[in-house]
């Protein structure tokens, strides 16, 4: 362990019991049995959440070899965390992304020491504060100043620290007006304000920060950001979770991918954050490099029309495997139908990195879904995106009434760089991501002083 | 993967010096979080450094229960006045319910008034987990703060009933006892008594939700159980010890005979209680030490 460590988790691994499913009765009679023998089940369920003596001969997710394992691993178990070890340094601003259920919350609730870990250690060095919600412990009838302190004590600071620094918050907040004024007669967006506020002023040495800024609007969020920018400048530990990928981004210079409890990746932010969402689109196919999606497995009984097949090609209908900027292409989407559909369309829609949309193609009505297999083009002339990666969401709607097939993640999509605009540099996503055509020119003569006279 | 560790969590590594340190040179704060084994009771030092979190949680709990009342802190009497109107006339009209000779309002708003205390506070702290879910799922702090808040909080529900009391004392002409000395030590067992009880049952109900259904019964069977409309001296001297086991029949007893100063210090009682109070406050902390690394999960 060495001096400069904040966190050094070892091993780290948490279980926990999901409730056994309920059970259902088709019978009166069936339902009066159980409803007698209910109390002595239901004991068993709730006594179960806190003991996992069946699962005792594992440790940290794998079985010792010598020890009989279970007959049955218990089903209803899941590994939260499953062996984890990770160090964070001083001074390190660090992201934790991953999809839903995949540890974020866990981790940083075992780090803040809400819940225990079922095996493997922490140690920390330093003050920490811990900000999984703003707010937390604000009660209504309580007035500003009154849940300043309370929120301030329960964030773990001393009377004396928020003696000290009420002015700073309540100004920082923007509502001295009403500090002396019920919480619940404010309006949300300034109970937030006020919460964050006295989060922002916690001065720990490690900083443990879920989720936070995804209430508030824009501005505030904006304003968030800021703060965590600050904080992290005055080289500070913090460990930061989000779903924000551009926060991530900007604020944390490394970040680790959480999956399934494990870690899967750890290195600079930008490559966990490709590798997170690459990890959403389903890409895992052998097939030709123009292929984005392929799945041809015949259609799911509840299924009426799927997509199987997504292709990229290029004007003249040849395969085309590497896109470039302003490229011309045709997006061939090959589908499956049990039924007509007169009033049928196609959308293929493009998103960036942060999961916003940025362009919708839809076919209106212009062409109906066929039963039988089928495929359906996608005319693109000059694309105009900049190089970088982006993400393809597709489906098959009854136009403006419901969806048929839809998947927001099918596939990633790369976009070359070429220098369109000959300015020497091709333009990047990272600078811009729509790539319009545009000429420069000094205004004629005549038109100048037209406009200067008129 | 290191071995099961046979540990508590958060040892200090380097004790008393680098937690308790001096303004100047801030402490650098270094624990350990792993899996914990067996028992453990209160850790003093941890008590300390949150305290200020204790205050103002016993202030919100104060200030927030009589907001928006027309009555406020009125209700503190309220309550167990109009609960003494009704016993009066009950057990000491109708039911002629025997009262050691003292008049029967005052024999039972003597009762009342530690009563009403330990019910109340009962009741809240068994709740307060289950209620205090969204702060202490997000937030650390020590549990035991949690139930014992309404314990602290109710006293000054306590303290403003009081008042009354001494006003029916001075209207029934009633001069208290030498014994009154001795409140404070009563006051200590009641409050004792209200904490341990208060440890196990909301620790308890954060897991199995029947507590808090059932609370509200127990707390009856436990008043009528408890000589608040009736006196001691109806228990059958062989059993008088025994019954003394109850802590509140001491405190309530010792309410009497320190307030009216009819009867002697029931010592006996007192001693028996203590004895039994202790040992709930003991196995409610350690029970409360233990369970708590899984209230947020079970929550």
């Amino acid at each position: 362990m060495s001096n400069s460590a904040a966190i050094t988790v070892e091993g780290l691994s948490k279980l926990y019991r999901i409730g056994a499913a309920e059970q259902r009765h088709e019978t009166l009679v069936g339902a009066l049995t159980s409803f007698l023998k209910s109390p002595l089940q239901n004991y068993r369920n709730l006594r179960k959440l806190s003991q996992f003596d069946d699962v005792a001969q594992e440790d940290g997710g794998r079985k010792t070899e010598d020890r009989p394992s279970p007959e049955t691993p218990p089903s209803d178990i899941i590994w939260a965390l499953k062996d984890v070890s990770f160090e964070v340094k001083h001074g390190e601003v660090l992201g934790l992304i991953g999809r839903n259920g995949a540890g974020k919350s866990t981790l940083l609730k075992i780090l803040a020491r809400i819940t225990e870990p079922s095996s493997g250690q922490v140690v920390m060095h330093g003050r920490v504060g811990s900000l999984l919600e703003v707010g937390t412990g604000f009660h209504p009838d309580l007035t500003g100043r009154e849940n300043v302190y309370l929120n301030g004590t329960i964030l773990g600071m001393k009377k004396r620290e928020i003696d000290r620094r009420f002015d700073e918050i309540v100004a920082f907040s923007g509502i001295e007006k009403f500090i002396d004024t019920p919480v619940k007669r404010y309006s949300s967006g300034m109970r937030v304000r006020l919460a964050f506020s006295v989060a922002a002023h916690l001065e720990p040495e490690i900083l443990l920060v879920d989720e936070v800024l995804a209430v508030g609007d824009a501005d505030f969020q904006r304003k968030c950001l800021g703060k965590m920018d600050e904080v992290a400048k005055q080289g500070r530990t913090v460990l930061f979770v989000s779903h924000n990928m551009e926060a991530i981004l900007n604020l944390c210079p490394t970040s680790y991918l959480l999956s399934g409890g494990e870690i899967e990746y750890h290195g600079p932010s930008d490559q966990a954050v490709n590798l997170y969402l690459r990890a959403f689109s389903r890409t895992e196919h052998a097939g030709a490099a123009n292929v984005l999606y392929e799945a041809d497995g015949p259609l799911a009984a509840d299924q009426l029309t799927k997509i199987s097949r997504l292709e990229i090609l290029d004007h003249d209908c040849r395969p085309k495997e590497i896109t470039r900027t302003w490229d011309d292409l045709v997006v061939r989407i090959h589908y499956a139908a049990k039924q007509d559909f007169e009033h049928g369309s196609f959308i293929v829609d493009l998103f960036d990195y942060k999961q916003e949309r940025l362009v919708v193609f839809d076919s209106g009505t212009r062409i109906p879904i066929r039963t039988g297999r089928h495929c359906v083009d996608c005319r693109i002339p000059r694309l105009p995106l900049a190089a970088g990666e982006y993400f393809l969401g597709a489906g098959l709607a009854v136009s403006n009434a419901q969806w048929l097939w839809r998947e927001a993640n099918l596939a990633t999509f790369q976009v070359q760089g070429k220098d369109v605009f000959a300015l020497g540099r091709p333009p990047e996503s990272r600078r811009m991501i729509f790539a319009a055509e545009h000429s420069w020119q000094e205004p004629c003569l005549g038109n100048t002083k037209n406009d200067t006279s008129g | 993967m290191p071995p099961q560790i046979p540990a508590s969590e958060l040892t200090s590594q380097s004790p008393g010096a680098e937690r308790t340190g001096t303004e100047t040179s801030p402490p650098v704060p270094h624990f350990v979080i792993r899996a914990r084994k067996g028992w453990q009771i209160v850790d003093w030092q941890e008590v300390v450094e949150y305290r200020d979190l204790l205050y103002f949680l016993v202030l919100r709990d104060v200030t927030v229960l009589y907001k928006q009342t027309v009555l406020g802190f009125a209700w503190a009497i309220l309550t167990p006045f109009f609960s003494m109107i009704v016993f009066s006339v009950v057990f000491g009209r109708l039911a002629k319910v025997p009262s050691d000779g003292i008049p029967y309002p005052i024999f039972s708003y003597a009762a009342l008034l530690p009563w009403t205390y330990f019910s109340q506070s009962l009741t809240r702290s068994t709740e307060s987990l289950i209620q205090g879910t969204a702060i202490f799922t997000k937030v650390y702090f020590p549990r035991l703060f949690i139930p014992m808040v309404p314990v602290f909080s109710k006293l000054v529900d306590f303290a403003i009933a009081f008042l009354m009391l001494i006003a029916m004392m001075i209207y029934y002409r009633v001069v208290p006892s030498a014994n009154v000395i001795f409140l404070p030590v009563l006051i200590l067992l009641m409050v004792a008594t209200a904490s341990g009880l208060g440890m196990w049952l909301s620790a308890l109900a954060i897991q199995y939700r029947d507590v808090k259904h059932a609370i509200s019964f127990v707390v009856q069977i436990l008043m009528y159980a408890a000589p608040v409309v009736w006196p001691v001296s109806l228990i059958p001297a062989q059993y008088r010890l025994w019954y003394g086991l109850y802590p509140m029949a001491g405190v309530i007893e010792g309410f009497r005979s320190a307030l009216i100063g009819k009867n002697p210090m029931p010592w006996d009682l007192i001693g028996m209680g203590t004895i039994s109070a202790a040992i709930i406050l003991l196995t409610g902390a350690l029970y409360f030490r233990r369970t708590e690394r899984i209230f947020a999960d079970v929550a």
